[in-house]
């Protein structure tokens, strides 16, 4: 039915685009540390080869309760619900930061439990809603 | 096979159809916007920088489907050697190209409320720039290389290798921890995103499908008269 030059046309598509699936596949599984965004405390925790001075990103929710501000800086602790950092930081942080929420905070480790950061983001969750609708989700909670 | 594309009666069809949608174009817009911008509520978490996203999202995922378009077309052209399918993959490149930066500097945008930075090298923003280069890329083929044939061959390899690149940037949210947050529309199971913002973020995506459909035909017909007049390089 196809001619036999579509044939031959096509066959060698498929096999440059296997081919090149496979190489990103392999440069990206190579790559994979690196593609990572932030580590979690987990992640640090396992990890054998923690270099303390290079600057690095630890993201995971901030602890409920833990979170002191004072004048010269704010505490609060990193937690993945399995390990912890404590993290302390200088400087102003986003709106949205606060208790119970997403965090990645840029800086260095001191050691695998203590982390001094010169910057915070907030990382947004994929939750969209009224405000009202928040109100009477609490509510419900209660 | 694919009569429809050599059919020089497209050329009647495509003026039919622009001025159909430039008759609801605009009331849409309208539409769209007061929605999009005065009477969907504001966030919960992000108060008003929310409405950011009705444009933020509509334009990443028509980059993302007209770079995908491309690709397939690319394909279809590679194996069965259809001329117009080149023409259309032309006409769709600019459009892709400029709602994919759109996406970028939106999304720089948000950032700044939100994260507390314009801009991050995570796996989901790093993809989509690599997008916008390989659109770049496209287009800058047709336009330095003179010789059609050869312009065209590279062009369609270029579309063909950047498809890989499509579902990294679907899937680097949820491969790879990254500040981007992962999708709030999810093809099966609910939304993560409430109704009453959901309406207004599908009738952007609505209006600015319109507009591509607009800026497509207008120059896939700019195409066709290039075509037909071949000692006319520039319009």
């Amino acid at each position: 039915m196809l001619q036999k030059k579509v044939k031959k046309r096509a066959s060698l598509l498929a096999v440059i685009l296997t081919a090149s699936v496979l190489s990103i596949f392999l440069i990206l599984n190579s790559l994979n540390k690196n593609i990572l965004y932030f580590k979690s405390p987990t992640e640090i925790k396992n990890s054998q080869d923690v270099d303390f001075n290079k600057k690095l990103r630890v993201g995971g929710m901030v602890k409920k309760d833990t979170l002191k501000i004072n004048e010269e800086e704010i505490k609060f602790i990193i937690t993945d619900f399995k390990n912890e950092i404590k993290v302390s930081f200088r400087g102003t942080v986003p709106n949205l930061f606060s208790e119970g929420r997403g965090v990645v905070a840029e800086g260095k480790l001191q050691d695998k439990k203590f982390f001094i950061a010169d910057r915070i983001l907030a990382k947004h969750d994929e939750n969209y809603m009224p405000p009202e609708l928040k109100k009477i989700m609490k509510e419900d909670a209660k | 096979m694919f009569s429809f594309f050599y059919n020089s009666n497209i050329f009647i069809w495509i003026e039919k159809l622009l001025n159909f949608i430039n008759s609801i174009f605009f009331v849409l817009l309208v539409a769209a916007l007061s929605f999009a911008l005065i009477f969907s509520p504001p966030d919960y978490l992000q108060g008003d920088s929310v409405r950011i996203m009705y444009v933020h999202v509509p334009a990443a995922w028509i980059g993302l489907a007209s770079f995908t378009s491309i690709a397939i077309l690319s394909i279809l052209n590679f194996i069965f050697k259809i001329k117009n399918l080149i023409l259309i993959t032309k006409s769709i490149a600019p459009i892709g190209f400029m709602f994919t930066c759109l996406a970028i500097i939106t999304g720089a945008i948000w950032g700044q409320p939100t994260w507390g930075t314009y801009w991050a090298w995570d796996a989901r923003i790093t993809s989509m720039v690599v997008l916008a280069i390989f659109y770049f890329i496209f287009i800058m083929i047709h336009k330095l290389i003179s010789e059609g044939e050869k312009a065209n061959r590279i062009s369609s390899f270029v579309a063909i290798i950047g498809l890989i690149n499509i579902p990294i940037i679907k899937f680097s949210v949820n491969w790879w921890s990254t500040l981007h947050q992962p999708a709030s529309i999810k093809i099966s199971g609910e939304s993560s995103i409430h109704s009453s913002m959901l309406m207004p973020l599908l009738l952007m995506f609505f209006v600015m499908i319109l507009y591509c459909a607009l800026i497509f035909l207008m120059k896939y017909k700019t195409e066709i008269i290039r075509i037909k007049k071949k000692n006319l390089n520039r319009l």
